[in-house]
């Protein structure tokens, strides 16, 4: 109301200047409180040396047995394939009730079953492997299944090229991985990371500091002063921004330097996606907090709409595609997915632009509404 | 010692009802553990079932138009253009339109007929590299089978070695079967560990801590009324997810629910041991929450939830010994999918159980020596 009043000419400083001095408070509240510091700058750090090294979907050295029952030349050399390969740490025992009691114990993942009958139905051109996995972690198990099939693929080829005398499939299928040649799940896993540490700070920092002020009755203590809604709400977005944009460029700085992630596109879009990937989730710590009051409920709320999603919902592991139609609906809703795409793309493709421009837009449409709902649900509380 | 139990559990009814009387809280409590349950168990699937695939097809055979039908037909793939120029490749796959593109070349029949390899070119998205790695298992499955069918038509030989798989306790590999008994242990550890850092944390943020020291409570007994409701709401949580695994996804229980709660008993006394720990140095709830989420997000990545512990380097599969959420999600996967016992549960139950005492006496020592 004495806005209103003042003249023209200084209000526009005088409103920057309560901002500013809102942005002081807060920064010193940062500083001081660890905690915060804590989410900020040791978590990113923390997270990205954890997971950076500690995530990974390569499945090398998987603990086979290998039962060999026929004690021919050609099955020894048939079971030695397997101990040569980089991707078997391969045990070669004689009896199949030993290699059970192993699986049962988890001591190993697969059994390969070279039956007595091996070395003569090779020879007539129909010999069989029996393989037993344990299919307990589906995924591991299919691709320990690719590897087995690969060992006998190249036992084949070195017995062609041996001049031995091996059909061949008639069609063989050559297959190129574009971006990720090395095939390392460390390259798409990183980018992914970046996303659940800036939806972490984004979300679940604003969230608690604003419900702490809730809770402890000193956001009403600032309605009385001649502070504005936006002008609070700006005074929590710059600090917390700031802080997230440090972790950012820790978290960047880390999947170049230690993870060696190559960036194909620019900085500058990684960059500027970010921030608004940033502003989003600055938007929804702000909402969920302004909604909630109360910090306990915040954080459950947090936890449940950005940080999990981001995680099991966003394409960062699980493909999109392949989930109930119901689930993708609601993935189109939550902003990770749009972050994922646009990390993956800039950090491992480049700067393709049919992809960037949809997904950053999408993004920006929600810190505007975001921040604009936040505004109308504080701002409702003031009267 | 009969006046201390009653002591322990006015404490523990007090707690709970502080907990669920609210709501929100209750809400909080109940609610996301079974709505996640539900999301995660469709969406946390590294099984694929719609892969879109560009085809391009320079030899326009009946051959390669065989081939291609197969892909149609296994109900995964699914044809989203079928290209004229080599260039199309790039863009399809840059912009995210197909995952995978089917390459053709132009005598590809020919040599075929001729008895020569042909060749199919597969170029798979590998910005997420796991997916399109599963893809193209998926792929050379489907030209295996077409070649068995060229084969048999064309009277030629056979691979010398068929190999003939089977996978013991989830025979059809689905990753749904692994995820949703592990939620049992994930889902609870974070919502535990969080009640049980908060409640202490939020007496005293309140004051009401002070209050409960001029009260005839011993700390142990204090230690043991945050204890007991946190470890039954925990169990509470630990048999809705069980309840949604078994009732809505129908993943078949192959052991005994004696044996699991027997196993989830000792995981969750870890919990609330490692919960009652953070809230011993905590001074608000907000640094209880966070002290929480950052133990609890190394806990959840690196307890084999998402990716193997085999997979992962030396030291770190170290430190997952220390983690209590390894052994939960071992329990429920060993009991859940291959019904083992006690007696095989063992490896997994006394490091559970080391955990506990050390953290629950941990923590009993930092009450004291912090009201003292």
């Amino acid at each position: 109301m004495t806005d209103g009043s003042e003249p023209k000419r200084t209000q526009l400083p005088a409103k920057w200047r309560r901002v500013w001095s809102l942005v002081r408070k807060e920064t010193r509240q940062v500083v001081r409180d660890p905690s915060s510091i804590a989410i900020g700058v040791v978590l990113p750090v923390l997270l990205i040396l954890l997971f950076g090294y500690g995530l990974s979907l390569d499945v090398t050295n998987v603990p086979v047995a290998v039962v060999l029952e026929d004690p021919s030349p050609a099955a020894t050399e048939f079971a030695a394939s397997f101990q040569l390969s980089p991707y078997f740490d391969a045990q070669l025992l004689t009896s199949m009730h030993q290699a059970e009691q192993l699986m049962l114990a988890r001591k190993v993942d697969g059994i390969v079953r070279i039956r007595s009958d091996f070395a003569r139905r090779l020879s007539l051109g129909n010999a069989e492997v029996q393989v037993l996995l344990h299919g307990t972690d589906g995924n591991r198990a299919r691709i320990i299944q690719g590897y087995i099939q690969g060992a006998v693929g190249q036992w084949a080829a070195r017995l062609a090229s041996e001049g031995k005398d091996v059909p061949s499939g008639p069609v063989a299928v050559q297959s190129r991985l574009w971006f990720n040649e090395v095939n390392e799940s460390r390259y798409f896993l990183v980018p992914g990371l970046i996303v659940l540490i800036m939806t972490l700070i984004g979300a679940m920092l604003t969230a608690l500091v604003m419900a702490r002020e809730w809770e402890r009755g000193t956001l009403e203590a600032l309605f009385v002063t001649p502070v504005r809604t936006d002008e609070i709400l700006l005074g929590k977005t710059i600090p917390y921004f700031t802080l997230g944009m440090v972790g950012l460029a820790l978290c960047i700085l880390g999947a170049k330097f230690l993870f060696h992630v190559p960036l194909r596109g620019s900085l500058w879009v990684l960059a500027g996606t970010s921030m608004l990937y940033l502003l989003v989730a600055l938007g929804i710590g702000l909402l969920i907090s302004s909604v909630t009051k109360n910090q306990f409920v915040a954080s459950e709320v947090t936890m449940l709409v950005t940080f999990l999603p981001a995680m099991m919902l966003s394409g960062f592991l699980f493909d999109l595609r392949s989930m109930p139609t119901l689930v993708q609906l609601i993935t189109y809703v939550l902003p990770a997915r749009y972050y994922v795409a646009l990390l993956q793309t800039v950090f491992l493709a480049g700067n393709v632009w049919s992809v960037i421009l949809p997904n950053a837009a999408v993004l920006a449409g929600m810190a505007v509404l975001l921040l604009f709902l936040t505004r109308s649900v504080t701002r409702k509380k003031l009267a | 010692m009969l006046d201390s139990i009653f002591r322990i559990l006015a404490l523990t009814q007090k707690e709970l009802l502080a907990v669920l009387k609210d709501p929100r809280g209750r809400f909080a409590l109940f609610v996301p553990p079974i709505l996640q349950c539900l999301i995660f168990g469709y969406a946390a699937t590294y099984d694929l079932n719609d892969v879109p695939y560009a085809v391009f097809d320079q030899d326009r055979s009946a051959a390669s138009r065989d081939l291609v039908s197969g892909l149609d037909g296994s109900g995964v793939f699914r044809r989203v253009a079928e290209l004229q120029r080599s260039s199309d490749v790039k863009s399809y796959i840059n912009e995210r339109r197909a995952l995978l593109v089917i390459q053709i070349d132009q005598d590809f029949e020919r040599r075929l007929i001729t008895g020569l390899p042909a060749n199919v070119q597969v170029v798979a998205d590998g910005r997420n590299s796991n997916t399109a790695g599963i893809a193209m298992g998926y792929v050379n499955s489907i030209v295996e089978a077409f070649n068995a069918e060229w084969r048999a038509a064309h009277g030629q030989l056979g691979p010398p070695i068929q190999v003939i798989t089977r996978a013991w306790y989830n025979p059809n590999l689905e990753t749904r079967w692994n995820m949703v008994p592990a939620l049992i242990g994930t889902l609870t550890l974070l919502q535990t560990l969080l009640l049980t850092a908060m409640s202490v944390a939020r007496e005293r943020e309140e004051g009401t801590f002070d209050q409960l020291l001029v009260t005839p409570f011993r700390p142990a007994e204090i230690m043991a009324g945050k204890a007991l409701p946190s470890l039954f709401i925990g169990m509470v949580q630990a048999t809705n997810v069980l309840l949604v695994a078994q009732l809505w996804f129908g993943i078949p229980f192959a052991g005994s629910f004696m044996t699991l709660y027997i196993g989830l008993t000792f995981f969750l006394l870890a919990a609330v041991g490692i919960g009652l720990l953070v809230s011993s140095v905590v001074a608000t709830m907000q640094q209880a929450m966070l002290f929480s989420f950052m133990l609890v997000m190394p806990f959840a990545l690196l307890s084999g939830l998402a990716t193997p512990i085999s997979s992962m380097p030396e030291i770190f599969q170290h430190f997952t010994l220390l983690n209590p959420l390894r052994y939960a999600i071992e329990i429920a996967h060993r009991v859940y999918l291959e019904g083992a016992g006690l007696g095989l549960l063992m490896p997994e139950l006394w490091p559970l159980a080391v955990i506990a005492l050390v953290t629950l006496s941990t923590a009993s020592w930092m009450f004291r020596h912090r009201l003292a």
